[in-house]
Order: structure tokens, then sequence, then C-alpha cells
């Protein structure tokens, strides 16, 4: 009963939410939407019973996106509306028949949810956390290193891209000041 | 009202000590009204605090010894005008501050702040309920508590972005930096206790330091412990951390365009975050509130040690520039974490 309506709720201003962030020309209402979106989201892990799982997804993606906040400070005035320029139709067209199919085959697809089973249930006494665990380590364990390796990659690729003058203070070294300065002449 | 209560704790009277909603219930009214009280009576002691370290006296004026300096800045903040800036994105500005206050306080829903009592029969109605140490006790609450103490900073990051001022935003700014520098830190120094005692709830810590002061973890996990301190100092804002509003530099950041019960509101978030900031520390570094029949007592003077540690730091140390505070974060104590991470897991395998 509790589980319904907790359901429907979050369901409803999980979608509402993402609505905002797809409709809203102000970036601070994208983002804010966004945000709370995804903690949202985090609602159904709990109400399915995967605590770690829902809690990974609210630590995760609330620093995500507090890193695309910054992006978003750096290149838009928060308190103003963006000019969008929709230029190309037939893109709009595509995307939009290709979110008309994905909302068919949703529809759909409870018609086959026999065919949906748990492969590897919860086992009683555990926790999540060591469920989660030894699922990640034996059936899905090269995927997982996989993706550790890509994500080291990507940060020694990161640490490279901006690390070229990272033992210069920019505050401190009256020089790199000069540079800048000169960088900005030079535009 | 009422009569469903008092039925429903007859049913739950026969089979005790099982956690009732009615339990629960005490225990989250338990949390709010002790935690805003301290909150409020936080700044009083700062202030006092303070102003003794610096051989001052302090608030004095209302109330004997200034105590009830408090109620005057009640009033004062309530009855304030409410001003909404005209250029401000109106919405956001807003509930800006209620996100602070609102995560702070969820975040205390899954910390244990007391060990769990039982209220003596004599008491009418709700005598013999049992009442549980953690208002919804989760088998992943630290990471629970994190999380949302992390969710917290958007309320700071929101209010400076929406607020159309120059300081604002690099209050705002500011916030986005600071929380991707520490919360590396904070999640790889837990991480080190949670290997050692192989969960993530907090009761779990709490039994696993019932062996007296020896058995606590701080003697196992020196590294870990201070490490989880200089972040949680990242993490609540305070000295040598509060970049966010530091008045020399940018006016008071964030919270610069408010005013009121708003601007309250920050600073309730604030205090409550200190506090489960200092309750974190005393049950996975202090071994909680595992003393048999003292354990109120002792967790309370363990939390009072911890909130008065931040204050006694802000009275002796400056506080540090923003690249400063990225390069200690990225460059110092996360590479020490892994290493601690690292050899942690080497001696437990071994």
């Amino acid at each position: 009963m509790y589980e319904t309506i907790a359901f429907y709720l979050f369901s409803a201003l999980t979608i509402g939410l993402f609505l905002i962030t797809v409709m809203s020309k102000n970036v601070l209402y994208a983002m804010t939407s966004l945000a709370a979106g995804m903690v949202l989201i985090s609602g159904f892990f709990f109400i399915l019973g995967a605590d770690f799982l829902g809690v990974v997804q609210l630590i995760v993606y609330v620093g995500a996106i507090m890193a695309l906040y910054s992006f978003a400070m750096m290149f838009f005035d928060a308190t103003r509306d963006i000019k969008e320029k929709n230029t190309n139709s037939g893109l709009v067209f595509l995307l939009g028949g290709l979110s008309a199919l994905v909302l068919v085959m949703i529809f759909a697809a409870p018609i086959h949810s026999d065919a949906v089973q748990a492969l590897y249930p919860m086992h009683e006494g555990v926790g999540n956390a060591q469920d989660v665990g030894i699922v990640l380590f034996t059936k899905y364990l090269v995927p997982f290193e996989v993706a550790a390796v890509m994500l080291l990659v990507a940060m020694i690729a990161g640490i490279i891209l901006a690390g070229k003058k990272m033992d210069q203070s920019l505050t401190e070294d009256a020089s790199a000041d000069d540079e800048i300065l000169i960088q900005k002449d030079a535009k | 009202m009422e009569i469903v209560t008092y039925t429903t704790v007859e049913t739950f009277v026969n089979h005790l000590p099982e956690v009732t909603w009615v339990g629960s219930l005490i225990k989250a009214v338990l949390i709010l009204a002790v935690i805003s009280a301290i909150a409020g009576f936080g700044t009083f002691i700062e202030r006092k605090v303070l102003a003794f370290m610096q051989r001052r006296l302090g608030p004095m004026h209302v109330g004997p010894y200034g105590l009830l300096q408090l109620a005057a800045d009640g009033i004062k903040l309530f009855t304030k005008e409410d001003i909404v800036p005209q250029n401000a994105n109106k919405l956001i500005f807003m509930i800006a501050p209620a996100i602070t206050a609102a995560t702070a306080f969820i975040a205390l829903s899954a910390v244990p702040v007391f060990p769990d009592f039982t209220i003596p029969k004599f008491i009418p109605v709700l005598g013999g309920t049992f009442v549980p140490s953690i208002a919804s006790d989760l088998n992943i609450g630290i990471l629970f508590v994190l999380g949302m103490m992390a969710a917290g900073l958007y309320g700071p990051l929101l209010a400076g972005m929406s607020q159309a001022n120059k300081w604002g935003i690099i209050g705002a700014a500011r916030t986005a930096i600071q929380f991707l520098s520490y919360e590396v830190v904070t999640g790889l120094s837990i991480l080190a206790p949670i290997m050692l005692v192989g969960s993530l709830s907090f009761v779990d810590f709490n039994n696993a330091q019932a062996g007296g002061i020896g058995s606590w973890l701080i003697w196992q996990q020196p590294v870990a412990f201070v490490l989880f301190l200089i972040a949680g100092f990242a993490e609540t804002n305070r000295t040598p951390f509060d970049l966010l509003e530091h008045e020399a530099e940018v006016v008071s950041g964030y919270a610069t365009e408010y005013s009121g019960m708003r601007w309250g509101m920050f600073f309730i978030g604030e205090y409550a975050n200190m506090i489960t900031i200092s309750v974190i520390a005393a049950i996975v570094f202090l071994g909680g509130y595992s003393e048999g029949g003292l354990g109120w007592l002792t967790i309370i003077l363990k939390v009072g040690f911890f909130f008065f540690l931040m204050l006694w730091v802000r009275a002796a140390w400056p506080h540090v520039r923003p690249d400063q505070l990225m390069w200690l974060c990225w460059k110092v104590l996360m590479p020490i974490a892994v290493i601690n991470v690292v050899i942690t897991g080497i001696v437990m395998m071994v």
C-alpha cells in the first residue's frame, strides 16, 4: 500500500522534474530539476529494497551534477533565459520519433513481464553491499575491471591535459599573471 | 489521534524491545527538538568560546551572562523583512535555504544521537515504548548520511547562483570546488574503518568497539581519523575552510542577499551538520555510546568535545585560500587516504 503510493509519487515527481529539465529555457531551473530528479530516482531503489544502490545513486549524481553546475556557471547567466536556436528541424523530427518509439516499447513491455527473472536475488540476512560485491567480483568481473581501467585512463588524460603548469600558483607567481594578461591581449 | 496511539502502544508493549513506529516517531521528534535547540544554542556557545579565547567577554547584555542573547537573535531573525532581490531567480532563491536545513535534518535521521532506551512504565500512554537509537536504522547508514550532507551543499550553490550578485556567484563557485575537493577525502578516509568493521551500519560500528577504550578504532586508524576530521571541517564550512562566505574576501558569499529567517535557516543547517559530523566521528572512531549504562553521557561528552574542537580551531587558525584547499585535498590528503586504505587491506589479508 505505502509502496504503491510512494512509487506513484516518485514517478510523477521524477517525470515532472525531467520534463522541466528538457523544456525550461532557464539553465538554473534545468539543472536544479535534473539534480532533484536524480535524487528522487534513488527513491525507487529504496522502495525495491536495494538500499546500497539507492545511496550510490544519491552520492554519484549529487557530485556529478554539482560538476555540471560549475560549467553552467561559467557559460551562462543563471538569472536570464537562454535563446535557443533550432535550425535543424530534421533532427528534432528524428529525436521526437525515437522518443515516441521508446515510449511505446516501455508501455508494451509488461506484456512480456513473465520472461523477466531475477538471476541474482538478494540473500536473506546478508547486507546489500555484500550482495552487490559478490556479483561484481564474479559474474560482472570483466565489465567492472574494464570500467575501472577506462576511468583510470580518463583520470590520467585529465591530469596530463590540465597539469602543464600545475607547479605554478596562479595567485602567487607574478610571471603567471603576466602570461594570462598577454594571452588576453593577444585575443 | 491519541486514541490510535494508545491502542497501538498497547499491542506493541507485549513484545519488547521491537522497534515500533511510535518509538521511531518519538525519536524523530526528540532529534528535531533537541538538535534545533542545540543548533540555536550553538551560536551562543560559539560566540562565548571565541570571546574567551580572544580575551573578550562576548555577549553580556541580554540576560545573565548574555544567555538570553539567543532569544533576542531569534526575535530579530523572525521579524526581519524577507527581502528577495529584484533580478534574482525568485523560486530558486526562496527554496535554497530550505534545502540546507532539510538535508541536515534528513541526514540526522540515520545517525544514532543517543543510545536506545525504554520509556518507564509509570508514564501514561507512552510508557513501555522502546525508543531506538536511530530514527531509521538503515544498513547503509554511513553512506546515506554522507550523501545527504553532500546534497546539503546544493543550498549554498543554488543560493549563490540565483541571487544575481557577484559575491553570490563567487560563493557558489567556491561551493562547487570545495565540494569536489573534500568529498573524495571523506569517502576514502572512512573506507578504512568500514573495511575493518565490515559493515556500513552505525550500530555495528558501535558494537564493534564495545570492549572499552582499547577497542576504539582511533588506535587502529589514526590517519583515517585525522583525514576525516579535516574533511569534516570542509564539509561543514568551518574555519580554516570557510571559503563560501568569508567576510573579508567575498562580503558574505552565497548569503550576501539573504536576510531574516531564510538567512537563519542556512545557519541552523550548518550547526546541525556540525553536530552530525561530531556524532559520526564519535561513533566511528571514539567508541560511540557503547559504555554500558553510561553510554548516553559519554556520547554527549564526545560530541561536545568535537563541537568545541571546531570552535577552538576557528579561534586558532586563519582560513586557507581556495587553491590551497584544492591543493591540500587532491595532492596531500587523497594520496594519504588511498595509501591508508591499501595498507589496511594488506594488513587485513595477511
